[in-house]
């Protein structure tokens, strides 16, 4: 079954085409990633999807329910995660988590109950007493995060879950978001990183001007990218020469050359030691990762705004 | 349950958390009691010995200087509500089934309760600078039922301009006419000694009847046609700002 159904979604704003003709599926159980830079129209199509905007063109729906004209039902299925913590800066954690208890119509007592279970789960316990005004950045998009799982819902929207964390944040939120498709949720995140679109979803599209420039699974947008490139440096212009003969490639620079690669260990491996069989000392060995730029200049042509 | 049930209980739910997060916002706090005291001493004791009303301007001026704290508590209800919209509190309760007017009943509650402290506060420091009041037990209670649903109706409109803007700066200046009317009306003068041509504003915009109301009942002085003009003001601006603020909180888009 899918979980959310998207056919020729359109949205303008005055002269401005934020989303043109997006279709898009994502089966239920899966994790779905919408990448893009700053501005591409990602936020509006959680947005839309979520029922807080209404679509100027095209159908979508989520587990079955049209986002316009079964809006209510839409959202009893769904929860959304904005791209800036929406928490009570004057209300403790708890008090935060039992409010929308109370909203999702848990009542006094399953609310409380709910909200400590998941203060313990996003590892808030502690500081579920406090005022979210003291939280830290990674502590606020946890209970952001915690708000949205009050109901346990079947489909879950994240926009932009990891913008402005650090890394230690990041890592963790990621383990959530694995832990919420491992226990079945369709998740539908946006992120502007391709490694994070890379790390948790199992279908990729790729959007920038509102238009969708490409999907599939993040093996094969890398694979249209042209995936990951070993760098060798050498020790000396001797043993570049060496190599460039023996690889068969042109040098990258002055004393280094560039090779596709899988990234694997043994391929990285073998091809020191085929370098070591030539006699071409290696020096320093960089695995490049294909970052957003690379993937908008290999599909679009052009850089990202 | 019924639908009913949780209509109620989401509001109860949302009154709950404005009015933690009204007692938790130190600086509304402080304004919301320093505010009618100053203005209570300034009118009295500065602007007071200049006014000639007939009687002791304390005696006249505090149905205007209790109406005038409402109008600054109205600004900080259309912020409190313009904060939920740009914050993305709106939006998240947007995407939930949740009836549309909980969040909005809260700040409207919250507001009200804010008003009537302010009120409590204009009444002590005037008992205390030597207002005497006329009115018995009855007529107490009608003026503060009377100006409760004043409250209620202004909030009602503060609620609806703070969903109407787009930064938390503007829902502050949204307000000002909220803020600025008591000026033009019987508040703190004697409509007859405006000029002739304010004198048909002052007496046909809302804030005139509604003082003119409240210091007849706690000063005794006549109330003629004035309290059923007030009510049907409330009556109007609440039924418009409470449709329009329903509207506003589905279609809005922060």
């Amino acid at each position: 079954m899918d979980a959310i159904q998207v056919h020729g979604v359109s949205k303008s704003y005055g002269s401005q085409r934020v989303l043109d003709g997006i279709d898009l599926t994502v089966p239920a159980g899966t994790v779905f990633g919408l990448l893009g830079p700053n501005g591409a129209g990602k936020t509006t199509l959680v947005r839309i999807l979520a029922t807080l905007v209404r679509p100027d063109a095209g159908r979508a729906s989520v587990m079955r329910h049209d986002v316009v004209s079964e809006a209510f039902e839409v959202r009893r299925k769904i929860s959304l995660t904005g791209q800036y913590a929406a928490v009570d800066e004057l209300q403790t954690g708890r008090e935060n988590l039992v409010m929308v208890g109370r909203l999702c119509r848990l009542g006094r007592r399953a609310a409380g109950q709910r909200a400590v279970e998941l203060l313990e789960r996003f590892d808030l316990a502690e500081a579920g007493r406090k005022l979210v005004k003291t939280y830290s950045g990674g502590m606020r998009r946890r209970l952001d995060l915690a708000m949205s799982l009050v109901t346990a819902p079947p489909v879950i929207f994240l926009d932009e879950p990891t913008t402005g964390l650090d890394p230690r944040s990041r890592q963790q939120m990621w383990s959530f978001v694995r832990s919420l498709a491992a226990g079945g949720s369709t998740v539908f995140l946006t992120t502007q990183y391709l490694e994070e679109a890379d790390q948790l979803a199992d279908r990729i599209m790729l959007i920038d001007h509102g238009v969708a420039v490409a999907d599939g699974t993040a093996a094969s947008l890398k694979v249209r990218v042209g995936g990951e490139r070993v760098e060798l440096e050498f020790a000396s212009a001797a043993a570049l020469a060496l190599a460039v003969a023996d690889l068969d490639v042109p040098a990258s620079g002055e004393r280094s050359v560039t090779v596709a690669t899988t990234g694997t260990a043994a391929e990285v491996r073998e091809l020191l030691q085929r370098m070591d069989k030539v006699g071409a000392t290696v020096d320093k060995v960089a695995i490049h990762r294909p970052t957003l730029d690379d993937v908008f200049f290999a599909l679009t042509g052009g850089n990202p705004r | 349950m019924t639908s009913a049930y949780w209509a109620v209980d989401n509001s109860l739910a949302m009154i709950g958390r404005s009015l933690r997060i009204s007692a938790r916002n130190v600086e509304a706090l402080l304004m919301a009691v320093m505010l009618p005291i100053m203005l209570m001493l300034i009118f009295v004791y500065i602007f007071g010995g200049a006014v000639n009303t007939g009687t002791e301007y304390v005696n006249y001026v505090v149905p205007g200087i209790i109406i005038l704290c409402a109008g600054f508590g109205a600004s900080t209800t259309a912020v409190s509500v313009t904060h939920d919209m740009v914050g993305g509190i709106m939006d998240r309760i947007r995407s939930m089934p949740v009836v549309s007017s909980a969040v909005l009943t809260g700040h409207v509650v919250a507001s009200v309760a804010r008003n009537l402290v302010a009120m409590a506060l204009v009444i002590g420091v005037g008992l205390l600078v030597g207002w005497r009041p006329a009115a018995g037990v009855g007529e107490w209670f009608a003026a503060i039922g009377f100006l409760a649903l004043f409250m209620l109706s202004i909030s009602w409109l503060a609620a609806c301009l703070g969903l109407l803007v787009r930064s938390v700066d503007a829902a502050g200046g949204a307000t000002f006419a909220i803020t600025f009317l008591p000026y033009v009306s019987s508040a703190f003068v004697p409509v007859d000694t405006l000029p002739t041509w304010l004198r048909g504003v002052a007496e046909h915009q809302p804030i005139t009847p509604i003082v003119e109301t409240t210091r007849g009942l706690l000063m005794g002085t006549p109330i003629g046609s004035s309290w059923w003009i007030a009510l049907i003001w409330f009556g109007g601006i609440t039924l418009v700002a409470f449709t329009w603020a329903a509207v506003l909180f589905r279609r809005r888009t922060a």
